[in-house]
């Protein structure tokens, strides 16, 4: 059971904060971690290792920097860590990224399997994922809440849609994009943590992969940004203090008419 | 043809709402472009009577590939049906909703036909001149709005978010073509096989299509105590969702989440009691379009972005709040 799983380094964000006067966030000195919801990723992978044997290869497209997301991921207990970096990649939108990774997993083995998060937090697509399974003609399953079961070469899950939870059954090798149901993510270890710093992540560059020029990097991206807003958040609302029975009284009043003058009730 | 397109969603028969909402995107749309809109929809056993509300809300003309094997979304079959159609008829814009389906499958069509696409857009326009899609979404957690084009490619593909735009009054008077396309063999993958559905608890489903949502966070102390926000939500015609702490001390399941490693909704109104506001959550609810807050700490986040706010005690105001709403639909009668 080899599995693969493409992460993301994005701008951590519990610590960012709201600029009061301009209502927008505070980007300085943000600190990049992995993509929180690709740690379901991991962790999906890690316990299917730990139940069918294998290896968990993860891999990043990104600058050299983004070596310690891959290396916080050997800490969590991935055995194996690719990263594509080459400054042609760099401006990628989710097409020549989708492209890219496809090419670049293609060239770092065989797998039974592909595990991706949902989305990542910076860019919020949730692209990538559908893309790749489409770029290597994989069976997919997106939004996964659950894996059922593995055997004789397909794979059972549960996917979250509008109405409920819809099992799929898919022959391998196929593609996951899970939510965050579907595992309790692990900490690094002492011992992974060792591991990793003392691990040699293997380095693609574009002339490593079967890559076309003209498919890669923004040049390559159909999708170009014109336009950046910071958009301010702050509403300036109404507020009341529901202080003492009076006041109780008075606040539910308020929010009642409220309601009632933006036709809520 | 070079139309607009637009997806339609069905369920059980029945078209969603965001087949509505999107045609009232895409007639702006057609009308710059001064070109037809067309609504699509792979599926299969719905009449012509249940197709015309497309008609009457918004579409010139109506495509149905109609098929019992694209009655449940596999992406694969329905990829390829999709894209088939693209490169026969040469639509210049797609517009799907950002649900679980329109975000797998736009994705893998637009990888096919080798298009740009742009995810969850809460804002669409034509650029004069070049007759190209602005498409505005929000990223990095609602922070930013981005303004997205694909100068070089086509058709021109984005998802939109539930709840962004309201569908066109209901216009019996309109008149269109409904055509029936028959789906070809060779279209179909039948490779991933849908074994079920396992429905949602009552009063959960579609909480990214609902017009009110109640939340509750880590301030409602204990999942007994969500029964009071339960009150209200059925008072407001609603649902109810949490924040990640709600979630993760299993007071509500993981389908209620709202935030960044949860649901984004855009609702008429939101409405929480007992949550601060973090950054993540408030990722989940800033295009809400009114936003109303229970807080006991007057400088919680939450109330930097609330329309209307009450600091108090929440376990006194909610109850307030659902006997008043009470008595008010009483004497409304």
């Amino acid at each position: 059971m080899n599995i693969i799983i493409p992460i993301k380094q994005v701008p951590e964000t519990s610590d960012v904060k709201m600029d009061k006067e301009t209502g927008t966030m505070i980007r300085e000195g943000v600190v990049s971690i992995i993509n929180p919801l690709d740690l379901y990723a991991i962790e999906a992978g890690l316990l299917l290792k730990e139940q069918h044997g294998g290896s968990v290869t993860v891999c990043t497209m990104g600058p050299p920097a983004a070596a310690k997301a891959l290396k916080e991921a050997i800490a969590m207990g991935c055995d194996e860590a690719v990263l594509f970096t080459d400054k042609r990649f760099a401006g990628a939108d989710t097409w020549a990224t989708s492209y890219t990774l496809a090419a670049a997993i293609k060239q770092v083995g065989a797998f039974d399997l592909i595990i991706t998060g949902e989305r990542a937090t910076d860019g919020d697509t949730g692209q990538v994922g559908p893309g790749i399974a489409a770029w290597l003609n994989l069976p997919l399953a997106t939004y996964v809440s659950r894996i059922e079961s593995l055997n004789a070469g397909r794979i059972v899950v549960e996917r979250l849609v509008e109405e409920g939870y819809q099992a799929l059954d898919l022959p391998l090798p196929a593609l996951l994009t899970v939510v965050k149901a579907v595992s309790s993510p692990r900490l690094p270890t002492l011992r992974g943590k060792k591991k990793a710093r003392a691990y040699n992540l293997r380095t693609l560059a574009a002339v490593d992969l079967p890559v076309e020029d003209a498919k890669i990097g923004l040049k390559g991206s159909p999708t170009k940004v014109v336009k950046i807003d910071y958009p301010k958040v702050t509403r300036g609302g109404v507020m009341v203090k529901a202080v003492g029975e009076e006041g109780l009284n008075n606040a539910v009043d308020s929010l009642l008419d409220f309601l009632k003058d933006k036709k809520l009730v | 043809m070079s139309y607009v397109w637009t997806l339609a969603e069905q369920s059980h028969g029945r078209l969603r709402d965001v087949s509505f909402e999107l045609l009232s995107r895409g007639r702006i749309l057609a009308d710059k472009l001064d070109t037809k809109l067309c609504s699509l929809l792979l599926s299969s056993g719905l009449a012509d009577e249940t197709l015309r509300e497309l008609i009457h809300r918004g579409a010139d003309e109506v495509y149905m590939v109609d098929d019992p094997r694209l009655d449940k979304f596999v992406v694969e079959t329905h990829s390829n049906v999709l894209a088939d159609l693209v490169r026969r008829y040469k639509p210049h814009t797609i517009l799907a909703a950002a649900t679980s389906t329109g975000r797998t499958l736009m994705p893998h069509v637009a990888i096919k036909v080798t298009a740009g696409l742009t995810a969850d857009c809460t804002e669409l326009d034509i650029e004069e001149g070049t007759r190209l899609l602005l498409q505005t979404r929000p990223a990095i957690g609602g922070n930013i709005m981005a303004t997205i084009k694909s100068p070089h490619h086509w058709p021109q593909m984005a998802t939109v978010r539930p709840k962004s735009s309201r569908p066109l009054a209901l216009d019996t008077t309109r008149v269109g073509n409904i055509t029936r396309i028959a789906m070809q063999d060779v279209h179909h993958d039948a490779r991933v096989k849908v074994l079920g559905l396992r429905p949602y608890e009552e009063g959960l489903a579609g909480i990214e299509e609902a017009d009110v949502v109640v939340a509750g966070g880590k301030g409602m102390k204990k999942a007994d105590n969500f029964s009071m926000l339960r009150d209200l939500a059925k008072q407001l015609g609603g649902v109810i969702g949490g924040t990640r702490d709600a979630v993760d001390r299993g007071w509500l399941s993981y389908p209620h989440q709202i935030g960044l490693s949860g649901k984004t909704i855009s609702p008429k109104l939101y409405m929480c009691a007992g949550v601060s506001g973090s950054i993540q959550h408030l990722a989940g609810i800033k295009t809400s379009e009114y936003i109303v807050a229970i807080n006991q700490d007057p400088d919680a986040n939450i109330f930097q972005v609330a329309d209307f706010g009450i600091v108090g005690n929440l376990f006194e105001v909610v109850p307030l709040i659902n006997a008043k709403l009470e008595a008010y639909k009483k004497e409304d009668k």
